[in-house]
């Protein structure tokens, strides 16, 4: 032994901890690691833009006393009956089955207090969701299971789901724990089995065909219903461009960050584009098609709060949707269940083996013993109330921008704090008015 | 007997003139001359009528169909009665790719023959196909059953949940977790009665078909048939 000082353990940046357990994880268990939830990594968001404020040269307006509206119209392009909402926040597609019961109606009950839409999933249409939200968005998914032509007519509209952020490019699962017999019921498929949703079409592939298939669904419903057709952020240029020219009445475009019930983990972290990136392509894709406000624009993955929703809207888009905030606001990952969570092997807030169906919560489950635990009523005012508070925030920005209406909410208003912000959301950075590409083509 | 003539009166007219219709329990004859093959002729039906088309369709013909009975005097486009409900779809010629997708109830006929994708992801309606049909034909098929009389292209079946499949030729290859499976006495039974409803009983007889399905091993994962996923 010398007299030398060691080298001190030195960890690596590319083998972390965190890596290597996945690693010992992979090799011990044979199965890639599924969650829900949505992107952990850290990526550049809304966080990484401000707004400016009003000051001498734009003047704010005052607040609580001066109006600044909220309300939008979905479907104005071709459907005889267009949706009305009060407030630019919708529920996102999230599935019977991956949800309880008693989820479905919380978010039902909750969007309808504060006068917005929920949106159904891959489970079908269930009486809990139609029976308490006003306004209920059909998705009709490659899947199509429980689809019929009953609840295509009785929707308010209908979502042809085509990608999701959280996977763009993958399919649906959903594990056999979950697979209770009324989930089975409705999906047609063998109690207790994994189940795997396609992740194309059945019966259409390309946007010449999804031209015809948007035309069948308006011949179904007598051209009534709105149609919006859902991407996953992949390229949203040319996918909002597609899906305008085959007819859509609105595009519901979801982010990376954008959640899900159960997907691999290599899918969700590595695959898709951070909503920040996309918004912009796409309005420029209506912008170019002459489409903007025509043809509306909803964006979803990882909105949190009022400021999300402005920044969102000052980008370009009619309305946001949210899916894992309005699950929290419901009472997921509750610090309150601490000790339950623990059991699971997990810790509140990072909680997301949502596949598992044992969602203490009761949220997430089939388990009747633990939905019990959920009640529909508790959770559909706590909804309300972020929902309610999210569009007060969002109306305190605007109204400091000196907008009466959040869709008057502009790129102007906005400066960037990164250059990976300003670049991605075509944003001058903060005191400058330059950002990277700036002039230049996409 | 109504007459429609698509090309002069227009789809919109036609589908709105027939969901008048819907929940309405009086049997009527329609008759549509001048398809040219359009698309989503006949769509959203949901009464008992009897409806003929005198041509060829396009994409979607009879889409999710409730109660009525739709005879195509032609052949068919891509995704005919695709997600049909109950009664039934009758084809003279041949079908495109997608026939039969995702249908839940009811019987679907195609005289000649069906493309790819026939029967993909069906959960319920009863397929006959008198002729051959294309490659990954029931590939996720649920419930129901496809007859074949004649051949099945690639893959047949492949990812199959719990659908029956009865072909009579040869099959050219069988997709994942599709295996041939014993014909017992219900099955005849059962084949012999959809090959009458079929109007295919002067065809072929329920003895030379075999029965495919569901080798069930692909229901819950397990890392050593990833290659099968
Ligand atoms: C529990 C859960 C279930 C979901 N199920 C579906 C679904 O059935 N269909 C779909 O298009 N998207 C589904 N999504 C995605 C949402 O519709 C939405 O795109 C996403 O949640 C938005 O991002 P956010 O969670 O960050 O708000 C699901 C998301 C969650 C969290």
């Amino acid at each position: 032994m010398s007299d030398f000082p060691h080298t001190p353990p030195r960890f690596s940046a590319t083998f972390t901890p965190a890596v290597n357990a996945e690693i010992r994880r992979a090799a011990a268990s044979g199965i890639y690691d599924i969650r829900g939830g949505g992107t952990k990594r850290h990526l550049p968001h809304f966080d990484d833009l401000l707004f400016l404020g009003a000051s001498i040269s734009r003047y704010p307006l005052e607040g609580y006393r001066e109006k600044c509206a909220t309300d939008v119209w979905l479907g104005t392009r071709h459907a005889k009956k267009p949706i009305h909402l009060d407030i630019p926040v919708t529920i996102a597609g999230m599935s019977f089955g991956a949800l309880s019961g008693p989820a479905k109606e919380a978010l039902g009950r909750g969007a309808s207090e504060a006068g917005t839409s929920t949106t159904t999933g891959d489970g079908g249409m269930t009486e809990e969701e139609r029976g308490h939200s006003k306004t209920l968005v059909y998705q009709y998914l490659p899947s199509r299971y429980g689809m019929n032509p009953d609840d295509l007519r009785r929707a308010d509209a209908i979502e042809v789901v085509v990608g999701q952020g959280a996977k763009p490019g993958g399919g649906g699962m959903l594990l056999g724990q979950k697979i209770s017999d009324r989930v089975a019921m409705m999906r047609n498929l063998p109690k207790g089995i994994d189940q795997r949703s396609a992740c194309r079409h059945p019966d259409w592939t390309g946007p010449d065909d999804l031209e015809i298939k948007i035309g069948e669904l308006r011949e179904i419903t007598d051209w009534e219903k709105p149609i919006y057709v859902k991407i996953g952020g992949a390229r949203p240029y040319y996918d909002t461009a597609l899906a305008i020219k085959a007819g859509a009445d609105v595009v519901v475009l979801d982010g990376m960050q954008g959640g899900t019930a159960a997907t691999q983990d290599v899918f969700i972290e590595h695959v898709g584009m951070p909503i920040l990136a996309c918004i912009p392509q796409a309005v420029q894709a209506l912008q170019d098609m002459g489409m903007h406000r025509k043809v509306q624009l909803i964006v979803s993955g990882g909105i949190r709060s009022g400021a999300d929703v402005a920044k969102a809207m000052a980008l370009g888009a009619d309305a946001v949707a949210i899916g894992t905030a309005a699950l929290i606001a419901l009472g997921d990952n509750d610090p309150a269940l601490e000790e339950e969570y623990q059991k699971l092997g997990s810790t509140a807030g990072a909680y997301d083996d949502w596949h598992e169906g044992r969602d203490p919560a009761g949220i997430t489950t089939q388990d009747p013993e633990l939905y019990k635990r959920f009640d529909p009523v508790l959770g559909g005012r706590r909804l309300k109330n972020y929902l309610k508070v999210m569009t007060l925030e969002a109306q305190t920005i605007a109204r400091a921008c000196g907008k009466n209406h959040l869709h008057n909410l502009e790129p102007e208003d906005l400066c960037a704090l990164t250059m990976e912000a300003a670049a991605m959301a075509r944003i001058p950075l903060a005191g400058t008015d330059w950002y990277p590409g700036k002039g230049g083509g996409m | 007997m109504q007459r429609f003539d698509l090309e002069a009166q227009g789809l919109r007219a036609l589908n709105a003139a027939l969901h008048a219709l819907n929940g309405q329990t009086n049997e009527t004859a329609w008759e549509v001359v001048n398809p040219k093959g359009s698309h989503s002729i006949a769509v959203g039906l949901d009464a008992p009528i009897e409806l003929t088309v005198h041509g060829s369709t396009g994409y979607y013909c009879a889409g999710m169909n409730k109660q009525a009975t739709i005879r195509v005097k032609g052949s068919a486009g891509p995704g005919l009665a695709e997600n049909m409900m109950s009664g039934a779809v009758i084809v003279d010629g041949n079908a495109s790719q997608y026939a039969g997708a995702t249908g839940r109830g009811g019987l679907l006929v195609i005289k000649g023959d069906a493309s790819s994708r026939c029967g993909v992801s069906m959960k319920g309606i009863n397929i006959v196909v008198h002729g051959n049909i294309g490659h990954m034909s029931a590939f996720m098929a649920q419930s129901g059953n496809l007859v074949v009389l004649g051949d099945a292209g690639d893959a047949l079946g492949d990812s199959l949940y719990e659908a029956r499949l009865f072909v009579r030729g040869a099959v050219k290859s069988l997709g994942a977790d599709c295996v041939e499976k014993e014909m017992r006495p219900e099955h005849l039974e059962l084949l012999a009665d959809l090959l009458k409803q079929g109007e295919a009983e002067h065809l072929a007889k329920p003895e030379e078909f075999k029965r495919y399905g569901s080798a069930r091993n692909l229901y819950n994962f397990n890392i050593d048939n990833a290659s099968a996923y």
